[in-house]
């Protein structure tokens, strides 16, 4: 049995990590703390509901399912197309930082979440299975895609190297 | 001459790239890789939008958040009044404010512990895991002297697990440069010949989760137990990495007192 103020050190110790998934689900800073929020309040409200297993795992499920509620939201409303922050302001000294954001961009959300979920944050495909309510099938198809759409959308953006053997 | 089962799928390419194949059908990959140059182009792609992924994105997790995240506010929300609120409201930018100017500038600028204790860790073991004669300093049968030694240059107690039962036997260590100061490093080997290495310094870490990191050939995982991050890093195969992580860990768990009160 877990105590109260045990689960509530493990939602802490998860916040830096769901801000970071939220950011790259999102691509907006706001927007991913809003959703961060909403998924810590949802989560302490419904502890109740919680009994054992992974808190880490329990709370990418909540957020994920909040962001998909957003995005169908979203699409019912006229589109605002938002104002991205440049590369400079996030001191990401990598150039291709910003080909990786619209390449993210332009993947469906499912497999942009499942990516995230794998690459970013960590997660084995059975966790990702868990998290996305799917077979663990589905999570490699959904990775395939993702991979050979943003390769697609990275080659054809910049000039391709010629290889050197 | 290709049997069928030697055939391999984008699935099964996917799963390499991520750790999560079992021995024998990396095995199989590797060796399909080498006559398929155009799947190497591919996984290679895979890998580098993955570094770009991180290399963009891992910073948020070493920002500060914000104050309204904090667990003990989000449970008494209720109790707010208007004014509550609006002094909260007012502390928050006077609080926020001055907290995200001063951290500003380090925050940004300073990649995580993870990062910085993989890629450490990672460099030491390609370093060292090919050295046939001299791969450690301190052999493993002198394991109570390579423990106190390395706990007094690192500054913290710390201990070469026994990891006999997940099939490694301990060849030893030496004293890195780490990220944060003197690390400790172990080297272990399978009967096969297998090496993983144990990479350990001091953190201020307290995100304790099992984190993993796969790169070209090898893999990582990185932990916090107290006062000390580790990183094992060996070849890229994540169940095994975790069933030795997870050893490595249960042992510092119950072998460590909690220090102090």
């Amino acid at each position: 049995m877990k105590s109260l103020s045990e689960f509530h050190e493990h939602i802490k110790v998860a916040i830096p990590a769901l801000r970071r998934y939220a950011r790259a689900l999102t691509r907006d800073a706001d927007t991913a703390d809003d959703i961060v929020q909403d998924t810590l309040v949802r989560a302490l409200r419904s502890e109740h509901l919680f009994h054992g297993g992974d808190t880490r795992a329990w709370l990418y499920t909540i957020l994920t399912n909040l962001n998909r509620n957003r995005l169908r939201t979203l699409s019912r409303r006229p589109v605002l197309a938002p104002i991205k922050d440049s590369d400079a302001a996030t001191g990401a000294p990598e150039s291709g930082g910003r080909d990786i954001t619209r390449a993210l961009d332009e993947i469906a959300e499912d497999q942009r979440s499942a990516l995230l979920l794998v690459v970013l944050e960590g997660l084995t495909y059975r966790e990702v299975a868990e998290v996305q309510g799917i077979p663990i099938g589905t999570v490699m198809s959904r990775l395939a895609r993702a991979r050979s759409q943003i390769k697609a959308y990275l080659d054809g953006e910049r000039p391709t190297l010629r290889r050197v053997k | 001459m290709i049997d069928r089962d030697h055939i391999v799928s984008e699935d099964e390419l996917n799963a390499y790239v991520d750790g999560e194949l079992p021995a024998d059908r990396r095995m199989i990959v590797e060796a399909w890789l080498t006559t398929h140059p155009d799947d190497a182009d591919r996984i290679a792609a895979w890998r580098k939008q993955a570094e770009l992924i991180r290399a963009h994105y891992g910073a948020v997790a070493d920002e500060m958040p914000p104050q309204r995240f904090n667990v003990g506010r989000l449970t008494r929300r209720r109790y707010s009044t208007m004014a509550a609120a609006v002094a909260a409201i007012v502390a928050a930018f006077v609080v926020g404010g001055a907290l995200g100017w001063t951290a500003r500038g380090v925050e940004a600028a300073r990649p995580s512990d993870l990062t910085r204790f993989t890629a450490g860790a990672l460099d030491a073991y390609r370093l060292y895991v090919v050295e046939v004669r001299h791969p450690v300093e301190v052999p493993g049968d002198q394991r109570p002297h390579l423990d106190a030694w390395l706990s007094k240059r690192v500054g913290s107690p710390l201990r070469a697990p026994e990891l006999d039962k997940v099939g490694l036997k301990l060849v030893g260590g030496r004293l890195l440069p780490g990220p944060t100061g003197a690390t400790a490093f172990f080297m272990y080997e399978t009967t096969a010949g297998e090496r993983f290495t144990l990479y350990c310094g001091r953190t201020s870490d307290r995100d304790t989760a099992l984190r993993y990191t796969t790169g070209e050939q090898n893999a990582a995982y990185y932990w916090v137990d107290g006062d000390l991050a580790y990183v094992l890093s060996g070849p890229a195969e994540r169940d095994k990495l975790r069933a030795i992580a997870q050893a490595a860990y249960d042992q510092m768990d119950r072998r460590m007192p909690p220090q102090g009160g």
